[in-house]
């Protein structure tokens, strides 16, 4: 039992007293305290009670400085995730709140959505939950927050019914995010949504019935700009990029100088690039070497109707990212330098890739481990090997420095470095 | 099996179909996209191959958001709009309308119903944040709410874009950091080892779960008053609270002895230079919701020297990176104490291992 028992919950208007909380009505930002009033006051009855006992919770928090949720097991039928279960620890307090579970479901990739859809969605989640939703949380899922136990099947089958379905929770596979991408942006450099759902979809498994070691995340962003967080977030994390020159205008390149000067464009474009390939020449137009180049965007960033990316577009693939739990924050290891994506067959490539990592994972993490945790344990070049990927320069920021390791096969395997770079060589020739 | 068990079984539909929910243009135009600019803040105007325009206008939001706030952002969304939106990883809600004369009607509606117009380009955008006491298990604070008392007094930096480039701030609620990284992050930090409830261990812990989850082998299975319990180490715990999911009995948190701690130079665009971590710029702020005062105005510090001092195009981290983490300590009045020297594994590599030295 913790403190704060004898405290007064109510008042004679049958409302749980807000003091903490009606102190985030005012000022310019939306209030989310001022829409769950809304909810307390306008809502369907259930939202009603809910709500007024939910607000008296969460202030009863305020005042103690301290959580009052606890987890449990609910899902539907046919499903082992994909709901987060809350019991209150207060339910004495706020009986009409005490169970207050989030259905994690998938959006469409891009977050996209009609004012029809949305106003769909509210209708269910008024019928059968609290009428809060989050628009959208850390793993990217669409959060119908607040759903007794015996609701939460009713809201599922409308919610399927018009063609969504539950995201992940627990050690499984979980809902991924895709930033806007081709669908607004000139630097996307693959079809986000196509990667995202022909992955996700495939899987899906996966997500639906929860038996992997632990978490595993997978985010699509279409250029290194990384709108998703992906290196940082995603065991999985896919990254547009291109393997031809920059495309430049010289004539938006001259543009762009007279407009701000040259002093700026020196500043803030040639100066920043990261390995000193960019040169702006005597006549304002720009020299690019593009071998040095990293694909990092900034130029393009700033002159964006000069610079664009190349025509052979596809995406990096990097393994690994997590949050803090239990070895520290770790971001993603670059594995595929360049995958090449336009034709179906290569989406496919890159789904049986994620297929490869994602039976090496099941296989071989150990419970509550993530997949980047797996690799610093075996090391990378065992990752590799399960997963048929070929040994890189680019998956290093420099080769060893320590002398620890033994060597004796070197020459075997520099032999099938030459042996790669001659069948690439020779692949090169035939296709032209 | 009788009819009230019947069941219906799910289609497992999986992630939805785009292309049915986005603006018309924006489907016809897939892949043809050539450049965009910034007309004003919180406007985009994105330009195709052959020149035809798409204007978006993005709007701050709650995240957490009623039935009421949707239907309203719809409604806009309908009388102002083409009937299409879509959000921003960091909750900001978009409109796509082709017909440039809609904007400035549409920012109008926004604004006169209290969703402020920017979060573009060099501003600071909303907070990614996570569930805090609304709705999590494990929550050493709350999110929507401190969320909030920041955004307010952030909001100058939301609608304007007078920042050398873009501002990403996170909280977390404990020191899993769910949250994720930022240019400014603001997470809990727990002060104290857990507090265990030896009554309850044996009932509600799977004890060999525990003792595993522990990253500095702190925990070890013990007897206590003749029942099975669990063990810390204090001395070894490093108060990470990643005992406490696993085992509730073991509360991590505490009204006083739960603190905030501040963060900076986080990034995740490859930009210029590659992603980064945040670092610690100050711990044991007081946990003070629901306005934080103290986080606030700390906050207030670091934004406004980056904002003074930083190139255009600099981040928080590259910024600090030029000018050295001194002149950091100096211009935000901070301390720099021994808890800023790493000690975790790979803590090497976070030294300073030559001669160049800031004055």
């Amino acid at each position: 039992m913790k403190d704060g028992d004898s405290v007064d919950t109510k008042t004679t208007s049958g409302k749980k007293p807000t003091p903490f909380l009606d102190q985030l009505e005012d000022g310019p930002w939306p209030s989310f305290v001022t829409g769950l009033k809304r909810l307390r006051d306008e809502g369907t009855p259930n939202n009603q009670k809910m709500m007024n006992d939910l607000l008296g919770q969460l202030n009863h928090s305020y005042q103690e400085r301290t959580g009052y949720w606890k987890g449990g097991a609910v899902s539907v039928f046919g499903y082992g995730g994909g709901i987060i279960p809350r019991y209150s620890e207060v339910p004495h307090l706020f009986p009409e709140s005490k169970e207050f579970h989030t259905l994690r479901v998938m959006p469409p990739p891009g977050f996209h959505y009609t004012t029809d859809l949305l106003r769909k969605l509210c209708d269910i989640w008024e019928r059968h939950g609290s009428g809060l939703i989050a628009f959208h949380g850390q793993s990217g899922d669409i959060m119908f927050q607040g759903c007794t136990t015996e609701n939460t099947q009713k809201a599922f089958d409308e919610l399927n019914e018009i063609g969504f379905d539950l995201g992940g929770a627990g050690p499984a596979l979980r809902t991924a995010m895709s930033c806007v991408g081709q669908a607004r942006c000139e630097q996307s450099c693959f079809n986000e949504a196509k990667a995202h759902r022909g992955i996700i979809n495939r899987f899906l498994d996966e997500m639906h019935r929860p038996s992997l070691p632990y978490k595993f995340k997978f985010k699509f962003s279409g250029c290194g700009n990384d709108c998703v967080n992906a290196i940082h977030r995603a065991d999985f994390a896919v990254i547009g990029t291109w393997r031809d020159n920059i495309k430049i205008n010289q004539d938006e390149v001259k543009k762009h100088v007279a407009k701000v000067g040259r002093k700026y464009t020196i500043d803030t474009v040639v100066s920043m690039c990261p390995t000193r390939a960019i040169s702006l020449n005597d006549d304002d137009t720009m020299e690019i070497d593009n071998k040095s180049c990293v694909r990092c965007m900034h130029c393009i960033n700033v002159m964006t109707k000069a610079l664009s990316p190349g025509d052979d577009r596809g995406a990096s693939v990097m393994i690994g990212g997590k949050r803090s739990l239990k070895v520290g924050d770790m971001m993603g290891i670059m594995i595929k330098p360049f995958i090449k994506l336009e034709t179906d067959e290569d989406y496919e490539e890159l789904e049986e890739f994620a297929e490869a990592c994602i039976e090496f994972f099941a296989d071989n993490a150990l419970e509550h481990e993530r997949i980047g945790e797996t690799i610093d344990r075996v090391g990378l070049p065992a990752f590799l090997e399960a997963v048929e990927a070929e040994v890189d320069p680019n998956m290093v920021n420099h080769p060893r420095t320590s002398s620890y390791v033994r060597t004796d096969d070197f020459d075997e395997e520099a032999a099938k470095w030459f042996e790669r770079k001659a069948l690439k060589a020779g692949m090169t020739v035939a296709s032209e | 099996m009788n009819e009230k068990t019947q069941h219906r079984t799910a289609i497992e539909s999986g992630v939805p179909d785009h292309l049915q929910y986005m603006h018309p243009m924006m489907k016809a135009n897939l892949g043809n996209w050539d450049w965009h600019e910034r007309p004003r803040p919180g406007v985009l105007r994105h330009v195709t191959k052959d020149g035809k325009n798409i204007y978006t206008v993005r709007a701050g939001t709650q995240r957490q958001m009623d039935v009421f706030t949707i239907r309203k952002l719809a409604d806009i969304g309908d009388n102002f709009g083409d009937g299409y939106v879509r959000f921003t990883t960091r909750s900001n809600i978009e409109y796509m309308v082709e017909d440039e004369a809609k904007v400035a009607p549409l920012i109008a509606e926004l604004e006169a119903n209290g969703f402020p117009v920017g979060g573009t380009g060099a501003s600071v955008s909303m907070i990614s944040h996570t569930q805090g006491w609304l709705h999590c298990d494990i929550p050493g604070t709350d999110a929507s709410g401190v969320v909030k008392s920041l955004m307010d007094v952030l909001h100058n930096e939301f609608v304007q874009e007078k920042m050398p480039n873009r501002v990403r701030i996170t909280t977390s609620c404990c020191q899993i950091n769910c949250g994720g990284q930022g240019d400014i992050a603001i997470n809990v930090q727990y002060t104290k080892p857990p507090k265990i409830n030896h009554d309850l261990v044996a009932n509600v812990c799977e004890r060999p779960a525990v003792v595993a989850r522990c990253p500095v082998a702190a925990i070890r299975p013990a007897m206590v008053n003749g029942k099975p319990s669990l063990e810390v180490d204090e001395k070894k715990c490093v108060c990470c609270g990643a005992c406490y999911p696993p085992c509730p009995p073991m509360q991590i948190n505490g009204a006083e002895s739960t603190k905030i701690a501040i963060w900076v130079g986080g990034k995740h665009s490859n930009a210029r230079s590659k992603p980064t971590f945040h670092k610690l710029a100050v711990a044991n702020l007081p946990n003070n919701a629901p306005h934080w005062p103290e986080v606030a105005a700390v906050v207030r510090k670091i934004v406004d020297a980056y904002k003074k001092d930083a190139k255009h195009w600099e981040r928080m981290g590259e910024w600090i990176e030029r000018i050295g983490w001194s002149r950091f300590f100096e211009m935000t009045d901070l301390a720099f104490t021994k808890h800023h020297l790493d000690t975790w594994t790979g803590a090497r590599k976070t030294m300073n291992s030559s001669a160049h030295v800031h004055f």
